[in-house]
Order: structure tokens, then C-alpha cells, then sequence
């Protein structure tokens, strides 16, 4: 029986390792191709962590410390899909992300800007069977960083998915539509333009919550699986 | 419906305290069955200076050669408490340090199996898409016929084989480029 494997990516969709607008890429990238792999159940298969055990508090980043942090409260939902449409049921999903002034809770974050004693900064949820998920945060901050003169990254939330195999892992950014800095940001920009787009939520009024968060929603597709053959 | 991917990005410098809070690099609780390795890897730039900030996760099978997943339906045990994954930060020195078993082996697709081997992922700062690797152990007697390596040039092959140091530590470096660069996989 030969098992189901993953679709490879086509061109245009990732961005390049080397990407010497972003200057960190140039020490840090191959330079010889990556080896094709036939997928063996070693890349079919992956870390699925069904049995981490999730705190209700984990999603809502507004509630992990005795306050509520300062910023401007946020929804962020969406979906974990495959390129076929269909969900990644009870998916992992893992954020992490600066305060509302641009501040990181890490010690390697040397920008001159408050700590918020009252915001981590990091999250987990569990999507459910149809691939949703959900957390309450508040929106980050831009800030500065070293790449080029007045280097500002636009406001993101970092996440992180396993998807159903070694194969589907995925490091990825959210970022907030219309905002001015995606212009001049050379990580964003990476990303061929033609696939860009997908890494901006998108606001959406149904998902906001009168007098209380504003909502955005941002979905995340992963490899899909070729076609089974029938037997 | 076909959807277009969501596009890849860097991991960044800040993620300890999500990603590498929440588990942790000792795999394999008392119990499990398997013979026990600490694994060191040791990440480098093109220039061979090594990377503070970087994640290492693994992924293998049981010391039985199962992988703890519903696409592995070989009727092999599975380990209480082992379910093969593991990740941990480079420290200061560059170092990310593992303790786990020994995986057995999985079959290749055309027949026979590989050589025990552990399925490695690195991210870093500057790593733009997911680097794919992988682990092998120097002196196993499964190496010269292992389907993966024969893909490879031979002069480069060793950049993915552990070796034992004289306190018994399996130590790899991987080198994200440059002279020594590991050969990397599109999985
Ligand atoms: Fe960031």
C-alpha cells in the first residue's frame, strides 16, 4: 500500500533563504539546493501533541497575569485549512508577540520601550474539529530593529503549526492590513508578492465585539496531500 | 477550493517564552524502553560562528521503530510517554542538548528500511523557510545501505552523522552554510 503523501510547494509561494535585503539572511542561508526526500513515513508523520494539556488561560493573552494589559484589545480567529480547502482538525496553534509599545517579555529585547507587567506575550490554543481557533490579545506595537537605518517592523504576531506531518511545519507572521511599515519591511517583503497578501488578517466587523475588542481574522493554509489513488 | 499556502517567515529572537517554555529537551521519561543517548547539536553560520538563538526540534521513532502517529499503522509498540517529539533553544554556546533513545528502524517506500536516523527542523533569526535535516549515529551497521544517504554525494554525507565524544555524548554541528555546509532536505 503506498501512503498518502504531501504536496511540494510551486514556486512564488515562500520566500527565498536568501533574502540579502534582510541582512541576517546572508550568514544564516545554504547555499547549495536542499535535497529532494521522497516522503517516508518519517516526513509523512509528525509531532501531533493531542494529549498537551491546554490552560483555558492560554488563549487569552489578556488574562495570564493579575491585570489586564494595557493596548488596544483584539479578536484574532481564523481557520487551519489544507490547500484543499479542508480543515486541520484540533491543530496546535502557538503566538507569540510584543506589548502594545513594542516591547517583547524577553531578555534579548533591548528596545527603550515600557514592559507591561501585566502582558507575557505568548499563547497556545487547540483548533477544533473544522480547523477554528480563537484567541484574545491585544494589538503589538511597531519597533526597531538593527537591519537598516530607521528599520521599524510593522506591527505581527508570530505563529507557530505543526500541521499533520513533519512535512506541514510551519513558522509563520500575522500582520494588520494597512499598515504603512509593510511597505519598507524587508521580512514581510521577502515573501513574493503574489502570495504577500496572505499574511495580513483581515478586519472583520462581524467579529467585533460592541464596547469591547476589535476583530481579525487570519487563516492559515497548509500543504494539502495528493490525490489517493483508488485500489 | 484551492487555497494558496500561507508564506513562511523567520522565527525571530523572541520565542522563548511560547515555544521552548512549554516542553522540554529530555524525550524519553524513566521507563521507556531503548537505549539512552543525550544528543548535542551544535548550530553554525557560513562563517562557522555559532548561533545563540536558534530552535532545534526532533522527530523520531521509538526505539521499536514506530512512530506515534495514526499514518504509522505497523503493528509495532508504542511507549507510554514517548511520543517522539522534542525541541530545545541553542544556548549561549551555540548548543542544544537532547536526551532520548535511540530510534530503530522505518521501512522505505520501495522496500527494506532505513538506517536509525531522527528528523530534525531548525529555525533561527534569519532563516526565512524551515531547515529540514537529519540525524544519524557514526558505526551503526545499517549506514551503507541506508536509502537516504545513498541520495547524497558521498563527501557530504558526514555533515548529517553523529559521532560519540569520550563522554559517551553523541555531538553533531550543523552548519547553515559555508565550507562544512549540512545537507538540508525538501521533505
Ligand atoms: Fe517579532
Amino acid at each position: 500500500m503506498k501512503e498518502e503523501t504531501y504536496r511540494r510547494p510551486g514556486g512564488g509561494q515562500h520566500p527565498p533563504n536568501l533574502s540579502p535585503e534582510y541582512k541576517s539572511t546572508t550568514g544564516r542561508s545554504p547555499a547549495k539546493p536542499a535535497i529532494v526526500l521522497p516522503q517516508t513515513l518519517s516526513e509523512i508523520t509528525g509531532p501531533l501533541l493531542q494529549t498537551e494539556r491546554l490552560d483555558a488561560s492560554e488563549c487569552d493573552l489578556t488574562r495570564q497575569r493579575m491585570g489586564e494589559p494595557l493596548g488596544e484589545r483584539i479578536i484574532v480567529e481564523g481557520r487551519v485549512l489544507d490547500e484543499d480547502g479542508r480543515p486541520v482538525p484540533n491543530a496546535l496553534v502557538e503566538i507569540w508577540q510584543c506589548n502594545a509599545a513594542g516591547r517583547y517579555h524577553h531578555p534579548g529585547d533591548q528596545h527603550d520601550a515600557p514592559l507591561d507587567p501585566n502582558f507575557y506575550g505568548g499563547g497556545r490554543a487547540r483548533a477544533d474539529a473544522e480547523g477554528n481557533y480563537r484567541f484574545v490579545t491585544v494589538k503589538p506595537g511597531a519597533y526597531p530593529w538593527g537591519n537598516h537605518h530607521n528599520a521599524w517592523r510593522p506591527a505581527h504576531i508570530h505563529f507557530s503549526l505543526f500541521g499533520p506531518a513533519f512535512a506541514t511545519r510551519l513558522i509563520t507572521q500575522m500582520y494588520f492590513p494597512n499598515d504603512p511599515l509593510l511597505a519598507f519591511d524587508p521580512i514581510y517583503n521577502s515573501v513574493p508578492e503574489a502570495a504577500r497578501q496572505r499574511l495580513q488578517a483581515a478586519f472583520d466587523m462581524e467579529l467585533t465585539q460592541p464596547e469591547w475588542a476589535l476583530g481579525y481574522r487570519f487563516d492559515i493554509v497548509l500543504r494539502g496531500r495528493h490525490a489517493t489513488p483508488m485500489e | 477550493m484551492s487555497k494558496g499556502l500561507t508564506p513562511s517567515q523567520t522565527i525571530g529572537p523572541f520565542y522563548w517564552g511560547t515555544l521552548v517554555n512549554t516542553y522540554r529537551a529530555d524525550l524519553a521519561p524513566p521507563g521507556v524502553a531503548g537505549e539512552r543517548i543525550e544528543l548535542a547539536v551544535s548550530l553554525h553560520d557560513v562563517q562557522g560562528v555559532l548561533v545563540p538563538d536558534g530552535l532545534i526540534e526532533l522527530w523520531q521513532a521509538n526505539s521499536h521503530g514506530r512512530y506515534n502517529h495514526p499514518d504509522d499503522r505497523r503493528n509495532l509498540p508504542l511507549d507510554h510517554g514517548f511520543d517522539g517529539f522534542g525541541r530545545a533553544s541553542t544556548d549561549a554556546t551555540g548548543v542544544a542538548r537532547f536526551s532520548t533513545v535511540k530510534p530503530g528502524r522505518v521501512p522505505w517506500p520501495e522496500g527494506g528500511l532505513q538506517a536509525p536516523h531522527v528528523n530534525v527542523s531548525i529555525f533561527a533569526r534569519g532563516v526565512l523557510n524551515r531547515l529540514a535535516t537529519r540525524v544519524y549515529f557514526e558505526g551503526d551497521p545499517a549506514l551503507p545501505e541506508d536509502p537516504v544517504l545513498k541520495l547524497i554525494e558521498p563527501a557530504r554525507r558526514d555533515t548529517l552523522i553523529a559521532k560519540r565524544d569520550g563522554a559517551g555524548l553523541w555531538r553533531l554541528p550543523i552548519h547553515l552554510g559555508g565550507p562544512a555546509e549540512t545537507v538540508f532536505f525538501d521533505v
